[in-house]
């Protein structure tokens, strides 16, 4: 046992679990014949995903023009799809990097899927940047390279560059953390099958040769903790730099300082939200009860509710600042939001993203799964049109009235959207299904402080130790 | 890597009867050779021998080594190879070059400890491991000790291991 936690705290694995079950449950969610609810979904999603690659390639085929962006509007859909897949993609390296530095045990269940999550994610937004450029396959430019047009060098003074290093850095440290925390499991999936046999040789390949020995531990223990020391501040200054694509230009109701740090508070509340989804789902299906509980999905809704306020009070402070600036194009801009033609996103935006994770505060609705389920897709639709309203409704009233202009999308973009939503799905079914879906190594590390029967045999002990009292009013002191 | 060589292993079914198996066998001053789990142990790197990691190090000057390549390719870029004038801004402009710099690095630093992780443990793709029980990523763990040039000390482990709780006490050749 390396750490001490408190026994009045709720267990983290129920079902009075050994080391064999743990193996036995997770490794069974890669065995055998897939059930059929699986194959049904993964079905659909795929369907789903080749509707977007056919838009993609109707988008690379016919131009950009077939979107409904125009001269006044041309960021709407792409970037506001962009910045809502890199969002949801913040909350896996929150759990797994920021959560891991503050020793919450709670992360060893969901981090692994949620990991997986922000990959994908990060993929489909990447797909969004690629296609918004128009010319995908001159995509090249954006990196600095010695060329013979001069050489011209790319802008290191603009944040959409920066965003270029930041996304492809964050994509890059996502996957070696989340490989590297892999091979273990991999190992252990791999000694359960029969060696020589093509399930052996492919896990084996995946495991990268792991045996457990005690040096190769310590080692990676080492890695993951300085790996999520540096993907906590990389995370950070994803989004931040993200937000610089607005607030460092001269758009009316882009240009404000609070940006960074509410575009940071927004992804990690539109993470948890897909995360809860997707865990939600997932813990259903693969009969993960007993590992991702109650306590798991409570401890994500307090993030949804903390998170959920910060956004909440950035909305109301970019009013007051809007106001209080004096500036009538930056009060316009917040009018227009609020009154203008796309009233009712600005509308969907506040009722979703600061009244609704209100509901929170109420013990019984943050441990009801139904509840959640339905409130973490409320959240990332909201989320959704937080994006719209601060790109496509910005832009599309700003200084020059006479370039004043509406936007609604096409089938095209539609069809992107929904796709990359299906493109999505079917690589986290794929992950379920071939992959370790919670860290076994992990979980069996917290088993012996935080499982249901060592929990209860540690308040046994403090229950029978006569200088401690009041053990079931959770008051618990010393009196001697 | 195509010497075999044999081990005594020790095979138990809990960490904390490990934990003290290994504590005995090296009061008692004999050499462990290694210790597999399917988690991590903590308390067990002193008794092995093990020294603390200097992956940090590592990591620390492939960081420092990618904060200075990003500004050297700024700076030569911007400032010397092909100066451009971007709405009067400065050529040199250190300011809004630390966003990249911090990015590279931590991809720096990253890529280069995770490179060294696997290249110290010596993990890679298609790697044929030797396995000393499958059991040992599931639920048991395992000392071993070496006893390829020196066997004579087997039964006195052997009763050692028994005495600290092994479930099973068995030679491998590997």
């Amino acid at each position: 046992m390396s750490y001490y936690e408190s026994p009045i705290r709720e267990p983290l694995v129920n079902g009075n679990k050994t080391y064999k079950q743990i193996t036995d449950d997770i490794v069974s969610g890669t065995t055998g014949t897939p059930s059929f609810s699986w194959l049904l979904a993964t079905g659909v999603s795929g369907l789903i995903a080749l509707l977007g690659v056919f838009c993609l390639g109707y988008t690379i085929a016919y131009g950009i023009g077939t979107w409904g962006v125009n001269t006044t509007v041309g960021w709407a859909w792409d970037i506001t799809n962009f910045v809502w897949w890199i969002g949801i993609g913040h909350a896996g390296t929150l759990i797994s990097a920021i959560l891991l530095l503050f020793r919450q045990r709670w992360r060893t269940a969901v981090n692994r899927a949620a990991e997986a999550m922000t990959i994908f994610a990060v993929v489909c937004a990447g797909l969004f940047v690629l296609l918004h450029t128009g010319r995908p396959w001159d995509v090249f430019f954006i990196f600095p390279y010695p060329n013979t047009r001069g050489p011209l060098w790319t802008n290191f003074n603009s944040p959409l560059l920066w965003d270029v290093f930041a996304v492809s850095t964050y994509l890059t440290i996502s996957l070696l953390f989340w490989y590297t925390g892999l091979i273990p499991d991999f190992a252990t999936i791999r000694d359960r099958a029969k060696v020589g046999t093509w399930r052996w040789k492919i896990y084996n390949f995946l495991s990268f040769g792991w045996i457990g020995a005690a040096k190769h531990w310590e080692r990676w223990e080492t890695l993951s903790l300085l790996l999520a020391g540096l993907a906590t501040p990389l995370v950070l200054s994803v989004h931040t730099i993200v937000s610089f694509d607005f607030a460092t230009s001269v758009v009316p109701g882009w240009h404000t300082t609070i940006l960074p740090p509410y575009f940071v508070a927004g992804a990690i509340f539109s993470g948890f939200a897909m995360v809860l989804t997707l865990m939600i789902v997932a813990r259903k299906i693969m009969n993960l009860e007993d590992y991702i509980t109650i306590a798991h999905i409570e401890s994500m809704n307090k993030i949804l509710l903390l998170t959920g306020t910060m956004v909440g009070t950035a909305y109301l402070t970019e009013l007051f600042v809007a106001w209080y600036s004096g500036s009538m194009v930056e009060q316009y801009a917040f009018a227009n939001r609020a009154f203008g033609p796309y009233w009712w996103s600005y509308w969907i935006m506040m009722s979703c993203n600061l009244i609704f994770p209100q509901f929170f505060w109420v013990k019984k609705l943050r441990r009801n799964i139904a509840f959640t389920f339905f409130a973490s897709i409320i959240v990332n639709i909201g989320m959704w049109f937080e994006r719209f309203v601060i790109i496509a409704v910005s832009l599309h009233r700003d200084y020059l009235p006479s370039s004043w202009t509406s936007y609604a999308p096409t089938w095209v973009e539609v069809g992107i959207y929904v796709g990359t939503g299906g493109i999505f799905m079917t690589l986290f079914l794929l992950f379920c299904r071939f992959f370790p879906v919670v860290s076994i190594a992990e979980i069996k590390h917290i088993l012996k402080t935080s499982g249901s029967q060592y929990r209860s045999e540690q308040m046994q002990q403090v229950k029978d130790e006569l200088s401690y009292r009041d053990v079931d009013s959770r008051i618990i002191y010393k009196i001697d | 890597m195509s010497t075999t060589k044999k081990y005594l292993v020790g095979m138990f079914d809990d960490d904390h009867t490990l934990l003290l198996a290994v504590n005995a066998a090296t009061e008692s001053g004999h050499k462990i050779d290694n210790v597999y789990s399917p988690f991590p142990l903590h308390g067990i790197n002193e008794q092995l021998g093990i020294t603390k990691t200097k992956i940090p190090t590592a990591g620390f000057i492939f960081g420092l080594t990618g904060m200075i390549f990003a500004f050297s390719l700024m700076a030569f870029a911007s400032s010397v190879n092909y100066p451009t004038n971007f709405g009067g801004k400065p050529v040199f402009a250190l300011p809004a070059w630390i966003p990249i710099m911090f990015e590279f690095t931590v991809l720096f630093s990253g890529v280069g400890m995770v490179s060294s992780f696997y290249y110290l443990c010596n993990l890679y793709p298609g790697k044929q491991p030797k396995i000393i029980d499958p059991r040992l990523s599931d639920h048991m763990f395992a000392i071993t000790i070496d006893i390829t040039e020196d066997a004579s000390k087997v039964s006195e482990y052997t009763d050692l291991f028994k005495g600290k709780g092994a479930l099973e006490v068995f030679e491998k050749e590997i």
